[in-house]
């Protein structure tokens, strides 16, 4: 019996998770192989998924993107930087150009790293997760699809079929801290989202906490602080953003970098980011 | 000369001969073809794949090692222990003080335990992954200043060597003191071929390996030994090798493979993934260094006091020839009249330490350089000026009291790099990504500031110490196929990239005017060429070349002239012609080789050099070279990052061989230098290693490396064949501490650390002093 | 991006420290599952070429049977996870990392490797710079450099400096520095410009 499936179909497959129930859900394979070569994972079986219509392409819509999850980075960065701005950027520090054509925001998704670089854009955005399986589909909030460092709501049987990127009006920015000028995991992440239709201001956090993390106390201050019709705060409510950013994360010392420093760095970049989107 | 970097590309490369042009690789076309045969794209019918059981521990008692359940497995040929060594059970560069696999004691995080061989990789995996091991868990000694008075973790004892040096008057002071204590962090090769090989087991009993690695006659003798072979039954044969940089001078997987092959009597395969590859070769010393230096007012120097301890992990390795050269080198380029320092290089359960690239050399001028920018800034003086007014000289002493008898062109390196452009102003409207954050789009150009440094160093070429350092080439020239002649150069001298497979065909060319030229394979048929290292081989295994064309010559000589009756003193040979000095006569080359070929066998060896005695002095280098180095560094100082911006270099080089081999020597040998000063270190918390992988273990990109700007001054070297120096080590000498000079000039931040973290820039000193 | 964290398995009882039980033992639960390998058996397309895979283990990378089982050793296994390009292949036009695509996924992708840039023994105007500017050291990155390279000429002929810095930045080279290969670049973009005129 075959130990791979390459299902053209949703419902084929449905039918092979059904047929190899420890096989593991394959999408690009840029973390999947990364551990088997490591010898992390010996998988007695696959599904891989990249060839499954539904999960392809994308839809722009007036007020969302609708993003198939075998859309991999490079398309995200090179085709959807004027709706998505901040996903766009983000797609372009996620790893390597070759990472990049391969790996998935779908798989980015489910394997839900604290490090993922489009994961606090998503959040920021208030995004949707579309989840299939025989029973039929359910959307998650990304908000409540991470739960964990790397766990997520997925339950056996389902997979990822897209993900729905809401559009803003507003500036967005993206900045990734790494020791090195490319291909880095970040020590820290910070994207801001502004909406000006909404008049809120989003962040999302990256590799500061278990999972990506907003800052809601930091953002309804800077929404009262703004004037909205000009798109301006003063110098000192900006950098109180800062600090309230600072304030919300509780970062933990590892390998890549200390607390304190995450701290200073996040503060940092949420202070940047939110200078740059304004007047 | 201003080297061919400046315009940024050439004109098309000549592939004419001729020593001194930028004669192309002849095995670049297979190379870029990926059809070029590295140690781990080696297959043969039949052979089976090794893989090593390493400790999960630093250190620790090995109680039990229960084998059967792995051996039981299918596709599984045989599981090797340190019980299954018959031959000796210790090897070593230095010192024969490591065991094959771990022996009842494990000293080290990833030490060997044993090794398996099956017909498939991931079999391999699973046999090693089913091998029970019962560890008694041991603190390990992780302070290499403990480690100096601490109970023995070995039976040899925890410190590898001590030197004591005191020259002239060791306690004379001036009126102007600075100090300081420096830390360097451990550095790794990193070369991208993993470590891997091919052996195969003889008909006579012996073993065959192919193997990438950077010196085949030492490694052939500790397997030998290990195995209980005569040497003659050990036949090493150079394979492709992706790199090395000093990580490939100790055995890797060389001992266990061939192991493996005369038990299972099958070829056996074995080939390191990157996260064994950090645990399976030495890194660069980890090191603490206190320096004091005094002078006068005026900046002359007057003495330097250093107390370093080089922390060379679990076994010696070359640990005690990288302390000599640290100890002899301690303060840089300079004239230095009187000087206390004291090296140690000790034991630890960290992981072992041995040669790389600047060999000991790169931490003492990182801490020596500093100290010259303190005690400039102490006087009131312009960095670059002090370099000046106490830079070495010819007939000027070491601090081993050494003279220097070569050239010594340490004032114009200096001058020179000086000199060089500056880049552009930093450009307002930069792209982000060519700011500090790069790719993560951190900075806006008001968030940078720039900052400019300077440092120089030096060290030794080949080996010193009265180190009998030479080696073996054979040439042979006759009539080809097509009855044209053709030379043949036989050197045991391991490629690595350094591209002496090109010089080796230069010589040859110029040597005996022939263009036909071929290399056979690096093999232990012909003498020892010695090791890849040192920035030697241009010179040592250049000069056996020399000789052996030389010695051809001699013969083919001989017979155009007995042909022509005249001696073999009144005719010269070039061009496929040997002709007589006046032009009017002459007998073709492949005239002279009819009667058959012509060979020759020759050694060269560089002059003797001396132990250091009991106070570090003696006449212990054969050559030296140097280079000064100017950085330009943008930081972003609110987040710590850092981009290069250009680094600018003025390389003392001999005579260039091989323009286009030196520059990119130069500008790969600042490639690393940038790599240890804001990125590159491997983690080690409590004797493991933290970040053995290339997601953690950052190496620059192309996004970081700036351009080089690179000067040479060639004063022939005397005594050194074509008066060339080798250009390895010098570039990565003093790059770092430029690169670091510059970034506390934009930052005002002290910096005594190796590599610079964001947070030693981004965040306030901590209040305590770091011990 | 891959995150090397978490999980449990060999390389990981080379990290963890929490073994209270001195038992060595790699942390894997061990079942039957593990004696055998599960195998698979498929075609892939590579260099214009259909060629059989043959009961290979599943879990085999794109780069190992390239290199292994389809004697196609050029693309090469510097780090075997996604972090320094050599075994950089282009598959349906895109550059890709091969030891990060399951070779049993590869089916019904065309695969061209190093080995299939160029007809039997020559060399495009990429390869030729790389040898003309000296950008060959070892050469071990080179064949990863090439394919990315060329696939950025074809894609981008008036790309600037910075964009191709950024398209080789998944790239590494221990050996150069880079001044080298750039100036590669250069060569190839002058030649196709001059071409082109």
């Amino acid at each position: 019996m075959s130990v791979i499936a390459r299902p053209s179909t949703l419902q084929d497959a449905f039918d092979a998770l059904d047929a190899l129930p420890d096989a593991h859900l394959l999408a690009g394979g840029t973390d999947f192989m990364v551990e088997v070569n490591f010898g992390h994972r010996r998988p007695p079986a696959v599904v891989a998924i990249r060839r499954v219509p539904q999960l392809q392409g994308y839809e722009i819509r007036a007020d969302e993107v609708d993003i198939g999850a075998a859309v991999t980075w490079t398309t995200i960065e090179r085709e959807l930087a004027g709706e998505l701005p901040a996903l766009a950027a983000a797609a372009r520090t996620v790893g390597s150009p070759q990472m990049r054509n391969a790996a998935t925001i779908g798989g980015n998704i489910a394997t839900a790293s604290p490090a993922g670089d489009g994961l606090p854009v998503l959040l920021a955005a208030d995004a949707t997760v579309v989840l299939a399986s025989r029973q039929g589909e359910r959307t998650v909030p990304f908000a409540e699809f991470v739960t964990g460092v790397k766990r997520t709501v997925l339950r056996p049987g389902e997979i990822i079929t897209r993900v729905r990127v809401p559009r803003l009006t507003g500036p967005q920015e993206f900045l990734k801290v790494g020791t090195r000028n490319a291909m880095v995991i970040s020590i820290c992440c910070a994207a801001l989202l502004v909406d000006r239709v909404g008049r809120t201001v989003r962040i999302g956090l990256g590799s500061v906490a278990p999972t990506p993390v907003r800052a809601p106390e930091a953002e309804s201050y800077i929404a009262a602080e703004i004037d909205w019709d000009a798109l301006w705060a003063p110098p000192e409510s900006v950098a109180r953003f800062g600090e309230l950013v600072r304030d919300a994360v509780r970062p933990i010392t590892d390998h890549r970098g200390t607390a304190a420093y995450r701290s200073r760095a996040v503060q940092v970049i949420a202070t940047r980011a939110l200078e740059r989107s304004l007047a | 000369m201003p080297a061919p970097s400046l315009p940024a590309t050439f004109t098309r490369r000549r592939r004419a001969p001729g020593l001194g042009e930028s004669v192309l690789r002849p095995d670049a076309p297979p190379k870029v073809r990926g059809e070029f045969a590295f140690s781990s794209d080696l297959y043969v019918d039949g052979m089976v794949w090794g893989k090593t059981l390493r400790s999960p521990h630093p250190h620790a008692r090995i109680l039990r090692i229960d084998i059967t359940g792995a051996l039981a497995m299918p596709g599984v040929h045989a599981v090797v222990t340190q019980d299954d060594v018959w031959g000796s059970r210790t090897y070593g560069l230095e010192r024969h003080d490591q065991p094959v696999f771990a022996d009842g004691v494990v000293r080290f995080h990833g030490e060997p335990i044993a090794a398996v061989a099956a017909d498939h990789p991931e079999l391999a995996a699973r046999a090693c992954a089913a091998i029970e091991v019962e560890y008694e868990v041991l603190e390990p000694l992780v302070d290499a200043e403990a480690a100096i008075t601490a109970p023995p973790i070995h039976p040899d004892g925890n410190v590898f060597r001590h030197i004591r040096l005191r020259h002239g008057d060791p306690e004379a002071t001036g009126d102007v003191v600075v100090e300081g204590t420096y830390q360097v962090g451990m550095q790794d090769q990193a070369f991208l071929g993993p470590e891997s090989g091919l052996a195969v087991p003889s008909e006579d009993g012996g073993v065959e390996l192919f193997v990438a690695t950077q010196w085949l006659h030492v490694d052939r003798d500790q397997i030998a030994a290990c195995l209980n072979l005569p040497r003659e039954k050990v036949r090493l044969s150079l394979a492709g090798t992706g790199g090395a940089f000093g990580g490939r001078e100790d055995v890797s997987m060389q001992i266990h493979a061939c192991l493996l092959a005369l038990v299972t009597r099958r070829p056996v395969k074995m080939v390191y993934s990157r996260e064994e590859s950090f645990f399976g070769h030495v890194h660069r010393h980890p090191a603490t260094l206190w320096f004091r230096h005094h002078a006068r007012r005026d900046g002359t120097l007057v003495a330097v006091e250093s107390r370093m301890v080089f922390d060379g992990g679990a076994y010696t390795s070359s640990s005690t020839a990288v302390i000599a050269n640290a100890t002899c080198f301690a303060a840089g380029p300079y004239r230095v009249p009187n000087a206390k320092v004291d090296g140690y290089a000790v034991r630890t359960n960290n992981p072992p330490c041995g040669a790389m690239r600047g060999f000991g050399a790169v931490q003492t001028s990182f801490a020596a350089e500093a100290q010259m920018d303190k005690l400039a800034a102490a006087l009131g003086m312009d960095p670059v000026e002090l370099r000046l007014k106490n830079a070495l000289r010819p007939h000027d002493q070491l601090l081993t009291g050494q003279v220097i008898t070569g050239v010594a062109p340490v004032e114009e390196c200096i001058r020179a790099c000086r000199e060089l452009p500056l880049p552009p102003a930093a450009d307002p409207d930069a792209d982000l990504m060519t700011l500090p954050g790069g790719a993560g789009r951190t900075a806006l150009p008001h968030n940078v500031r720039r900052g400019v440094g300077f440092a120089v160093g030096f060290k030794n070429l080949a080996f010193s110490e009265g180190f009998d350092d030479y080696s073996s080439a054979r040439v042979r020239l006759e009539l080809g196929a097509d009855g044209e002649p053709v030379a043949t150069v036989h050197v045991a001298t391991a490629e690595v990239g350094q591209g002496f497979v090109t010089l080796a065909q230069q010589i040859a060319r110029a040597e005996l005017g022939v263009s036909s030229v071929v290399l056979h394979p690096a093999d232990t048929q012909v003498g020892s060429a010695g090791s890849t290292s040192a920035s030697r081989q241009t010179m040592i295994s250049g000069g056996a070349v020399q000789m052996a064309c030389a010695g051809v010559r001699e013969v083919v000589l001989e017979r155009a002239a007995l042909d022509l009756h005249l001696a073999p003193a009144d005719m010269v040979l070039g061009d496929g012609e040997l002709t007589t000095k006046d032009g009017e006569r002459s007998v073709s080359l492949a005239a002279a080789l009819r009667a058959g070929p012509v060979e020759a066998y020759r050694e060269f060896h560089h002059a003797p050099t001396d132990p250091l005695d009991e106070n570090g002095q003696g006449n212990a280098h054969w050559s030296l070279a140097f280079a000064a180095h100017r950085a330009v560094v943008d930081v972003d100082e609110e987040l710590g990052l850092v981009r290069v911006v250009q680094v600018a270099t003025a390389q003392d080089v001999g005579k260039a061989l091989n323009p286009l081999a030196v520059t990119g020597q130069i500008e790969g040998g600042i490639a690393q230098g940038l790599g240890l000063a804001v990125m590159e270190e491997i983690v080690v918390a409590d004797g493991r290693i933290r970040n053995p992988s290339f997601t953690d273990y950052l190496l620059p990109t192309p996004l970081d490396m700036p351009p080089v700007v690179q000067t040479w001054i060639e004063q022939p070297e005397p005594g050194a064949p074509y008066g060339a120096k080798g250009v390895g080590e010098p570039p990565t000498i003093s790059s770092t501490g430029a690169i670091v000079a510059a970034i506390r000039a934009a930052t005002g931040r002290p910096l005594d650390r190796v590599p610079v973290r964001p947070d030693d820039i981004a965040l306030p000193a901590p209040t305590t002093a770091a011990s | 991006m891959s995150d090397p964290d978490g999980g449990r398995g060999v390389s990981d009882a080379l990290h963890d420290p929490t073994t209270a039980d001195s038992r060595g033992g790699q942390g894997y639960p061990r079942s039957d599952g593990d004696r055998d390998l599960p195998l698979e058996t498929y075609v892939l397309s590579v260099n214009d070429r259909d060629l059989p895979v043959d009961d290979a283990w599943v879990g085999e990378s794109l780069l190992y049977v390239l290199r292994e089982r389809l004697g196609q050793p050029g693309s090469k296994n510097a780090c075997e996870q996604g972090e320094c390009g050599s075994c950089s292949v282009l598959m349906d036009g895109a550059v890709v990392a091969s030891c990060c695509v399951l070779a049993a996924d590869a089916v019904g992708s065309a695969i061209t490797t190093v080995e299939g840039l160029t007809g039997e023994g020559e060399l495009s105007d990429v390869q030729r710079a790389f040898i003309d500017q000296g950008a060959v050291q070892c050469g071990f990155c080179i064949p990863g450099m090439i394919v990315a390279l060329t696939d950025l000429l074809d894609r981008s002929p008036a790309a600037s400096e910075l964009e191709m810095r950024e398209a080789i930045s998944g790239n590494l080279c221990r050996c150069t520095g880079y001044g080298r290969i750039f100036a590669a670049f250069r060569q190839v973009q002058q030649e196709r410009a001059d071409a082109r005129a």
